[in-house]
């Protein structure tokens, strides 16, 4: 049987092959968190962590997932158990509708893991070494979710407070 | 979607047998399931090839071996593609987003198909989609197609980039199917499209990509140059990628490769034979960009491309010769 593990729990994958990752989690693991923005990877709201990895639910097919370990935003924190992540968001009106936030939240996350690994993005200088986290960085590496509300300064207000809080490798706990 | 059956294949040739039953390769799905929701692929079966292996980056004397199942985040972390082939590093992160990245895959890059409007659109009469139905793009909304390599039959281009900075880079495709193994550079690996636009790339039925080859690095300069609609998360209108080595203040060698300019990724060795021997200057980078597009052709909303190109190869050129 093919399972995937999700925020902690195994569960059988789906029998109808055309069940893409996010329908899966909202639909039959009533998980509706993770939200459906274009369903065409041209937004970012489906985005949950795959084995550490952020990626676009919609756009992967849930069979692939046999063995896989996924988070989604109702793993990272609830209403009266914020994360660190979620509290700067908060602070900072990182969001004004919501629906792109756990998109945000979840790719925030993973975010923090790439710099601690020390990943480059196109706009780093130099690609040779560990880039300096700038703002101009953070705006790249957050530039696949979208915002129709336009929170995207205050959500990069809200990452830079959590990075100046949190040295690199407990913010990717955050 | 429509309906179909989906296999785990668990090595290249459990997968190969697959594909020469007729099935599908899936591999990060990011193309192909887009694709496939808007019914402009409709395969019957598919065969995933997640769990062959293949996902390793691996170097020796003749340069470095990327696994056709690397995930291109992946292969832009990598340490050695930083150092010494920057040019791949810059151009996969100058593509889609972090997300996307992840999930996509190198062989899965390679073949990712265009982004024509049209294509993506099955009530409009399109001859990759549907061949001897007409093309809509060339009378049609062409901001984004090509400019070079075109046909009577399509005007699409590969909007890809890290296969233009692969084609600088004189890299070559492994493949392997049901009549063995063989090696495609990749100036060959994709196809003008000619009288028949549905075929992008020249792998046969049943034939799959293992891996990814890059030569020895040249210790040139690497650049890479995107120009788009947005600062990120969007596709070319034209790309430059170049690898670049001075010698005493002349250009001693010189690879350049352009994305979104023509119907596959372009590169014209006229152009690199005028550039060598040469010192850098404006009116250089203006003769280049005159070979180099000497044959172009817009279809009226592309026509900027010409222009455009002929100031990101300037550029470029200054950037990889300033030192
Ligand atoms: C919103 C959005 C923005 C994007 N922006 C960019 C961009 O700016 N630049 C850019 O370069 N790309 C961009 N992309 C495209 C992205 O890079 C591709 O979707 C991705 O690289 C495809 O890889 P995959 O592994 O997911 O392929 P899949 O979707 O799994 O497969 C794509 C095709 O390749 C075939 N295939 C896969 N692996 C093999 C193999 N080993 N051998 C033979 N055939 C194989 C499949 O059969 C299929 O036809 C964007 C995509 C999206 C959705
Ligand atoms: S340009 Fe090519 S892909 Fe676009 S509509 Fe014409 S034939 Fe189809
Ligand atoms: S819903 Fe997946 S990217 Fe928009
Ligand atoms: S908060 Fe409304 S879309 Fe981002």
């Amino acid at each position: 049987m093919l399972t995937a593990c999700v925020n902690g729990t195994d569960h059988p994958l789906p029998s109808d092959p055309r069940r893409t990752l996010l329908d899966w989690l909202r639909d039959d693991l009533a998980l509706p968190g993770t939200k459906k923005g274009c369903d065409h990877g041209q937004c970012g709201a489906c985005t949950v962590i795959v084995d550490g990895r952020r990626m676009n639910s919609c756009l992967s097919l849930a069979q692939l997932h046999h063995g896989d370990s996924i988070e989604t935003i109702e793993s990272i924190g609830s209403a009266d158990k914020l994360s660190v992540l979620q509290k700067a968001f908060v602070t900072h009106d990182g969001f004004q509708c919501g629906y792109c936030t756990p998109g945000q939240i979840c790719s925030a996350k993973a975010l923090m893991q790439e710099l601690s690994d020390g990943w480059a993005s196109a706009v780093s200088d130099d690609i040779t070494v560990t880039p300096a986290i700038t703002k101009e960085e953070l705006r790249e590496r957050m530039s696949g979710n979208l915002c129709r509300c336009g929170a995207y300064s205050n959500i990069i207000a809200a990452l830079e407070e959590v990075l100046a809080d949190h040295p690199l490798h407990e913010g990717a706990s955050a | 979607m429509k309906a179909f059956t989906l296999d785990h294949a668990d090595s290249s040739a459990s997968a190969i047998t697959a594909m020469a039953a007729g099935a599908r390769t899936i591999a990060g799905g990011t193309n192909l399931v887009d694709l496939m929701k808007l019914q402009v692929e409709v395969p019957d079966k598919l065969v995933s090839i997640r769990s062959i292996g293949l996902n390793d980056i691996t170097q020796d004397d003749d340069g470095l071996l990327i696994g056709a199942l690397v995930s291109n985040a992946d292969c832009a972390a990598d340490t050695r593609v930083r150092q010494s082939w920057p040019l791949l590093a810059k151009a996969i992160l100058a593509g889609a987003s972090p997300q996307l990245r992840n999930r996509a895959t190198t062989g899965g890059n390679l073949c990712q198909r265009t982004r024509c409007g049209y294509f993506y659109d099955t009530t409009q009469a399109c001859n990759k989609r549907e061949p001897g139905r007409g093309c809509a793009a060339r009378e049609g909304f062409n901001r984004i197609h090509a400019v070079l390599g075109t046909s009577e039959a399509c005007i699409a281009t590969y909007p890809g980039d890290m296969a233009v900075a692969m084609l600088a880079l004189d890299a070559v495709v492994l493949v392997d199917g049901p009549g063995g193994a063989r090696e495609i550079p990749i100036a060959r690996f994709h196809r003008q499209p000619g009288d028949d636009p549905s075929r992008d790339n020249v792998l046969e039925d049943g034939e799959l990509i293992t891996a990814v080859r890059l030569p020895a690095p040249t210790g040139g300069v690497q650049v890479y140059r995107k120009v788009r609609d947005r600062a990120s998360y969007a596709f070319a209108l034209v790309s430059v990628a170049a690898d670049v080595t001075m010698v005493q203040g002349r250009i001693a060698r010189c690879a350049l490769a352009f994305g979104s300019l023509g119907t596959v990724p372009w590169r014209d060795a006229a152009v690199e034979d005028l550039l060598v021997g040469e010192t850098p200057s404006p009116a250089l980078y203006t003769r280049a960009a005159e070979v180099l597009l000497k044959d172009a052709r817009g279809f009226g909303a592309n026509d900027f491309k010409i222009p455009l190109t002929a100031r990101a190869l300037a550029a470029t050129l200054h950037e990889a010769t300033k030192g």
